[in-house]
């Protein structure tokens, strides 16, 4: 019970490969009951508001399943821009790097659920 | 006065265009030597105006030029479609307005990224917007 999901994601995503990102991930935070779900965009160029929309969805969403989510990785210029633009991410939790991350999801569990997370999932995204 | 250089186009159709379309408009960013926040702006940019066209009207061409004005380089965009065309643009170009399923950050977005920004619509006939990032803007 209880492992995170680590989400790699590692191109460009045109938006019907982002939305059934969202869609694959929701379902698998529900089949594994996950408690946590981590995000490494570190690779990504471009967050414009559509990607904006699908991270604070996916947020959302696993909120409502109990799970929280961590984006990690975001580079300087992408936050930059994602401000000018008007979408500041309000509801996403970030982190610096995976490794940050991963200490801030398990800080976010209960003590005996966080023996039950050393258990973790990677789902890179390679298409 | 603001001479063109280069140009190139290419029509987005399909939501797979828009990769390869922000690809192109990294490229020409690059061959100016435009910072990396700048390029970033305005690729972000390009994406909104290209999936405006795509949910709006179906697609359209753009033009992708290198620019310059004395001494400033820059990249300049047109984007037009013939799609239904706009017919509140002062509506349009409001945060968070939308006709679709969006946020509606997309045009008012696109706008606050880039330095030049100019949009022409006229209902039944389709849109045409162009926007220049320049290269230390």
């Amino acid at each position: 019970m209880g492992p995170f999901l680590l989400v790699t994601i590692q191109v460009d995503l045109y938006d019907r490969l982002a939305l059934n990102l969202e869609s694959d991930l929701i379902q698998m935070v529900n089949k594994v009951e996950s408690k946590g779900v981590l995000i490494d965009i570190s690779a990504v160029n471009i967050v414009d508001s559509f990607m904006g929309r699908i991270l604070g969805n996916i947020a959302s969403m696993s909120r409502i399943l109990d799970a929280n989510t961590v984006v990690v990785g975001m580079q300087p210029a992408v936050a930059i821009t994602l401000v000018e633009l008007g979408l500041p991410l309000r509801g996403v939790r970030t982190a610096l790097n995976v490794e940050k991350g991963m200490e801030l999801l398990r800080s976010m569990i209960s003590p005996e659920e966080a023996g039950a997370g050393e258990n973790i999932q990677d789902d890179t995204v390679i298409v | 006065m603001i001479l063109s250089l280069s140009k190139d186009e290419m029509e987005i159709v399909r939501e797979q265009d828009v990769v390869p379309f922000r690809n192109r408009v990294r490229e020409a960013a690059v061959r100016i030597k435009m910072g990396l926040v700048n390029q970033t702006k305005l690729i972000t940019a390009a994406s909104e105006l290209a999936r405006n066209m795509l949910n709006y009207a179906k697609g359209g061409r753009v033009r992708i030029e290198v620019v310059s004005r004395g001494r400033d380089n820059g990249i300049r965009l047109t984007f037009a479609d013939k799609g239904p065309g706009i017919v509140n643009i002062e509506l349009a170009m409001k945060d968070g307005y939308t006709t679709g399923k969006s946020l509606g950050l997309g045009l008012p977005g696109a706008k606050r990224l880039v330095n030049e920004f100019n949009i022409q619509s006229e209902a039944g006939k389709g849109t045409t917007v162009t926007i220049i990032k320049w290269s230390n803007g």
